[in-house]
């Protein structure tokens, strides 16, 4: 055993770290290369190669009707996103400030945020009937969970010296929220948002799988009826790609705030 | 109990108590849903019929694979992997941005690859699963103390020992939190993926009963899903906290 002696050797055999620039690129390629390979092991009938798929993409973008169905998702998680985040943090924010309802409820979320929220669906659809409410409710009990969490957390733990500091000088309560709790809070709240996004991402297109006639989930699952394996492909992988690029930009502005703070 | 436990436990109870209030008074009309205290005889008479042990069988089953699957390869991956600074900083952002991708998306394509049987679904758990699980072992390899390594190596214990005693032990915490996760997500994957498209199974069940107007199948079984998903989860997180005490205190 030589833990530290390996050590050693790493930093000899990598004189630097690499930059995140350079491992996500060498990831996007090993992916590919290995969608490749899975490719021309099962065959043309079974998937399509990543080539093919972006040039399905690249077709299906421009014809009206998928652009139809695009739209219709892309308003209905914006919507959603929306909620969720202006819910959660407001159900955040106003438990984190009081720390005995925060105690007392914080479990129940996270309970909530572990019990598969597809078996609700039908009640959603119940309440919401068909269409783009339901979608945008789902998507909304998805996303808001996790902003609330963090922002709860966030707030409750601010540092006390910071509370402190604003009573010494006297400050009003808006100023205290404006400039000491939320700046202070940011980062983590930010985290929740990031999370939120992704989940609710999910809940949408979950949404569309079921109660609706349209939208890319809705595609998904006429394409599993019509064994359109193209459909499939090159709606998952615009899916993955949106989710994907977005993610990686709110992480590095995640980092960014985070390291400001520090 | 904390004043925190039992106020929670009020909470609850005044939600279901005004739902049940809701429903009975009729603002909730009883197509809509039926009141929570007739969802609970429901459920005890279906329960009780033993129409749903297949579909709860199929399920509990699926998920069980599925979360020690990502379980077992989660924990190999990552004690395979944590030496290697190399495969770690470029496994980073698949790491981080996993989770934003949308793992349902892939069941179509799953289904088209597999056909409609048990492992599209057991899939789907276990690439939600196996992420978190790897996470949370590299988390708590990295975590184990120096020290308890350097004693192991006075000792001049072999890899195999070392894990077994030292390194696995001081971590245990951190990987129960991956089995945590992993029971979590198995089971959000397989019900869901059940409930898109499968034949059986309690997600199946669901959307079967949603289907077809039945809400005297479909409540119940949503309410056995939540105590069910609640219960482990909390039973998981109370004894990762004993984990984490008993780890904070030697």
């Amino acid at each position: 055993m030589g833990a530290g002696l390996d050590e050693k050797a790493q930093q000899i055999m990598m004189p630097r770290d690499w930059s995140s620039t350079t491992s996500g690129l060498i990831l996007i390629a090993a992916l590919l290369i290995g969608w490749q390979i899975l490719f021309v092991i099962v065959g043309p009938m079974a998937m399509t190669g990543p080539l093919e798929t972006f040039r399905n993409l690249g077709q299906l973008l421009m014809t009206d009707t998928f652009r139809g169905h695009l739209e219709e998702t892309s308003l209905a998680f914006f919507f959603a996103l929306a909620i969720a985040v202006l819910a959660g943090f407001a159900i955040g924010f106003l438990l984190g400030v009081h720390r005995f309802s925060s105690e007392v409820v914080e479990p129940i979320l996270v309970a909530f945020y572990s019990i598969p929220k597809v078996t609700l669906y039908p009640m959603i659809l119940l309440a919401f009937g068909l269409g783009l409410p339901a979608k945008i409710a789902f998507g909304a009990i998805h996303g808001v969970v996790p902003v609330a969490i963090f922002t709860l957390s966030a707030v409750r733990n601010i540092n006390p010296i910071l509370l402190k500091t604003a009573r010494v000088l006297r400050l009003r309560l808006w100023k205290v929220v404006g400039s000491v709790l939320l700046p202070a809070a940011l980062p983590e709240i930010f985290t929740g948002i990031r999370i939120g996004f992704s989940l609710t991402l999910i809940g949408t297109i979950l949404g569309e799988m079921f109660g609706s006639q349209r939208g890319l989930g809705y595609l998904l699952m006429t394409a599993i009826g019509l064994q359109n394996i193209q459909l499939i492909m090159a709606v998952t992988l615009l899916i993955v790609l949106f989710a994907a690029t977005v993610s990686v930009l709110l992480i590095a502005i995640d980092d960014r705030l985070h390291r400001r703070m520090s | 109990m904390s004043r925190a436990t039992s106020y929670r436990l009020l909470l609850v109870a005044a939600s279901v108590l005004l739902l049940e209030c809701l429903c009975r008074a009729g603002v909730i009309d009883h197509l809509t849903m039926q009141p929570p205290s007739e969802m609970a005889r429901d459920l005890v008479v279906l329960l009780a019929s033993g129409s749903m042990n297949r579909a709860m069988l199929k399920t509990l089953t699926n998920v069980v694979i599925a979360a020690a699957l990502a379980v077992a390869f989660g924990i190999a991956f990552a004690v395979a992997i944590h030496g290697y600074r190399a495969a770690r900083q470029g496994l980073e952002p698949l790491f981080a941005t996993y989770y934003a991708i949308p793992v349902y998306a892939f069941y179509p394509m799953f289904i088209i690859l597999f056909g409609l049987g048990d492992l599209p679904q057991i899939l789907i758990g276990f690439m939600l699963a196996v992420v978190a699980v790897i996470v949370s072992t590299l988390n708590g390899l990295d975590r184990v103390s120096r020290v308890l390594m350097k004693t192991a190596r006075i000792y001049r214990f072999g890899s195999v020992k070392t894990a077994l005693t030292i390194t696995l032990l001081s971590a245990a915490p951190y990987l129960l939190t991956g089995v945590k996760l992993a029971v979590a997500y198995a089971f959000i994957g397989v019900i869901g993926a059940e409930f898109i498209m499968s034949r059986t199974g309690i997600g199946y069940e669901i959307s079967f009963a949603y289907n077809n107007f039945d809400n005297k199948i479909m409540y119940p079984l949503i309410l056995l899903i939540l105590i069910v998903s609640v219960a482990v989860n909390s039973a998981l997180s109370q004894w990762e906290q004993v984990l984490m005490r008993r780890r904070s205190k030697s």
